[in-house]
């Protein structure tokens, strides 16, 4: 009786001991995940101010702006457009 | 001192009395249950107290915010995103800092370091906000400072690349994230998300550790597809800017439709705001003067009069009308031709915009059949495009109708549309006789129409406003090399305390191109202060310009020779005025 007892105790005591690790086991893969799913978000953030970056830069007013001071283009007058027909009588499109 | 000694001394005080080691006996037992008591009533009994004690040190709600939905125009590109900002905080009892690091505090939210130090030693405050919605970057220099009692909140702020060339058409949100004007505000259900929030425990130095709960899963808004073309948006933005600044305009407006679905390509006006800005404009410059502002139409009109004249089939297209001499007193009032003609027939009625042609023809019919044919082609209606605060216009019931009212507003006075009504009516004579149901929103399907006319009207219609940008009609300057243009110009006095004035709106609505119509453009020009005030002269071009630009965007192919042709000069432009 009493051997079993020792037996129980020490069972129970393993038993606590290994709650006690799976436990702090769990908190660390938890945290684990929530660094992850912080990073993800961070990425998602990233890639919401990327793509505004790139919308911003993309600006048709912006991108005209350029092309007229910087290179020098010009929108071409509606005389000064010559349209190209190929063999088979089709507009070239611009 | 030794043994003996003392217990020679102790024993001489052994004859206590009994009872005392009794009573201290009793006493410790009484002690012991009481502490063994007020266990079981705290651990057992009355335990909720201690538990949420425990569970406030240890538990908390975090809230999960949910994305706002992005709007996109038809191709994707985005014109309004939310990103984090971070919104600088202070809890001045906590706040230890020294001047040097107020100073720099000071240079990174902006303020004068003065400022930021009355802010942090107001202790008679708990939290107050040194900078609202500051960029990442900015945030990542104040938490290097590391000042205690110093914080961030992560908060989200809309961007609009567009800025003011977008800014009417999508509106903005306030510093909390509701819409407020223009899409943002239309479609504010869809757009905004709802928050969740979950139960966790975080461990002493705030990190979550344990995930108890999720209370209410968020819910991102979802994202917007409008019908916008960026690029034609942007093209439309700039030309009516020049337009209204080069003719000394109060201001301006233009509308792009798709002519076959109804959808709204482009929709702009001038003067316009930067939508990013925190300071918002007054209110003149924040509406979106082609949806909320109705205007008499003026000639633009004239089309859907005689249409409703030919369906009855009182007259022909080339029917000659008396327009004698360009004077036609109705009621008393009489009516003035800008070019006066002894006779013109139906077709030229519409190329020179006579308005005693039209007023002859308008008579001629039933007001109930005129006002049949004004109503179905969706004047006096909203046109269902959901944008907050649109103007209906008014079309007057025609039992109220006197003659002289009838012919005024068979040439558009007396009568008050929006800009995108008058381009959605376009949709008639651009579709064999529908009318087209406006949308925002991009669309996958065919559009369903409502027929108004029979398609030989439309078409013969069509036709005739074909005649306008010849030369001999009001609006040369509307052509488009390449391709075939029907429009309608109209030149309308301004209406001020219920007398006409000589302030005039002047407008161009156009198709094209007109053997198969893909576009209509509607342009409107407030009070032009220049020279010209025609609206050949003052709209057409912007037609004819965005038009243009919009059709070569579109790859559309051309139905009109491109080489050897006679550009238009103001010269062939007949004058219009009602």
């Amino acid at each position: 009786m009493a051997r079993l007892n020792v037996l129980l105790l020490i069972v129970v005591i393993a038993c606590a001991l290994g709650v006690v690790t799976s436990q702090h086991k769990a908190r660390k893969l938890f945290v684990e995940l929530q660094k992850e799913k912080d990073r993800a978000q961070q990425m998602d953030v990233e890639w919401g101010q990327l793509q505004l970056e790139q919308g911003t830069l993309a600006m048709p007013a912006r991108v005209e702006k350029l092309a007229s001071r910087q290179l020098q283009m010009q929108m071409p007058q509606s005389g000064q457009i010559r349209y190209i027909r190929s063999a088979s009588g089709v507009v070239a499109q611009p | 001192m030794n043994y003996a000694t003392n217990t020679i001394q102790t024993s001489g005080q052994i004859a206590l009395p009994a009872w005392r080691s009794r009573v201290l006996f009793v006493l410790l037992l009484a002690g012991l249950a009481t502490l063994l008591l007020r266990g079981v009533y705290l651990q057992g009994i009355h335990n909720g107290f201690l538990q949420q004690k425990g569970d406030a040190r240890y538990g908390r709600v975090v809230e999960i915010h949910a994305h706002r939905g992005m709007i996109t125009d038809r191709d994707g590109e985005p014109l309004a995103v939310s990103t984090p900002v971070e919104s600088v905080w202070a809890s001045p009892g906590d706040v230890e800092v020294s001047s040097t690091q107020i100073a720099q505090l000071a240079q990174i939210v902006g303020l004068s370091a003065a400022e930021v130090k009355s802010k942090l030693t107001d202790t008679s405050r708990e939290f107050v906000y040194l900078k609202r919605q500051l960029p990442p970057e900015q945030a990542a220099k104040v938490v290097k400072l590391a000042i205690p009692g110093v914080s961030l909140q992560r908060e989200y702020r809309r961007y609009y690349p567009g800025g003011e060339v977008t800014s009417h058409l999508i509106g903005f949100t306030d510093v909390d994230d509701n819409g407020q004007e223009g899409i943002e505000f239309a479609l504010q259900a869809q757009l905004g998300g709802k928050a969740g929030s979950q139960q966790v425990i975080k461990d002493r130095r705030g990190f979550i550790v344990e995930d108890v709960a999720s209370l209410r899963a968020p819910k991102a808004g979802s994202n917007i597809t409008l019908s916008i073309d960026s690029k034609i948006q942007s093209l439309a933005f700039r030309e009516i800017k020049q337009a209204v600044e080069r003719n000394k305009a109060k201001g301006g407006s233009i509308v792009v439709l798709d002519a076959r679905t109804g959808e709204v390509l482009a929709l702009a006006n001038w003067p316009s705001y930067n939508s990013n800005n925190r300071e918002k404009p007054n209110v003149s410059v924040l509406r979106n003067h082609a949806v909320t502002d109705q205007f008499e139409p003026g000639s633009t009109m004239k089309p859907f009069t005689i249409a409703t004249a030919l369906e009855t089939g009182n007259i022909k297209p080339n029917t000659v009308i008396n327009t004698a001499g360009g004077v036609f007193t109705v009621n008393g009032r009489t009516i003035h031709d800008t070019h006066p003609e002894r006779s013109l027939t139906v077709a030229q009625v519409i190329q020179k915009s006579s308005n005693v042609g039209t007023a002859k023809i308008a008579l001629s019919l039933p007001p109930e059949t005129l006002w049949k044919g004004l109503n179905e082609s969706g004047f006096g209606s909203l046109t269902g495009s959901e944008f907050p605060g649109e103007a209906p216009g008014k079309l007057r019931d025609f039992k109220t109708w006197r003659p002289i009212e009838q012919a005024t507003m068979s040439y558009g006075n007396g009568i008050s549309v929006n800009l995108l009504q008058l381009a959605r009516a376009y949709t008639i004579f651009a579709n064999s006789g529908e009318l087209m149901p406006i949308t925002m929103l991009k669309q996958d399907v065919p559009a369903v129409g409502v027929k108004v006319y029979s398609n030989a009207t439309a078409l013969a219609v069509r036709d005739m406003m074909e005649t306008v940008v010849r030369p001999g009609g009001t609006a040369p300057l509307a052509q488009i090399t390449g391709y075939r243009v029907a429009g309608k110009t109209g030149t309308a006095h301004k209406l001020e305390n219920g007398k006409y004035i000589n302030h005039y709106v002047a407008s161009f609505v156009g198709m094209a191109p007109a053997s198969n119509p893909r576009l209509i453009v509607a342009v409107m020009i407030n009070d032009p202060g220049g020279r010209d005030y025609y609206g050949g002269l003052v709209a057409a071009p912007v037609f004819s310009t965005v038009m243009g630009a919009s059709l070569r965007l579109l790859s559309v192919p051309n139905d009109a020779p491109l080489d050897n042709v006679m550009h238009p000069t103001t010269a062939d432009l007949i004058g219009e005025e009602v």
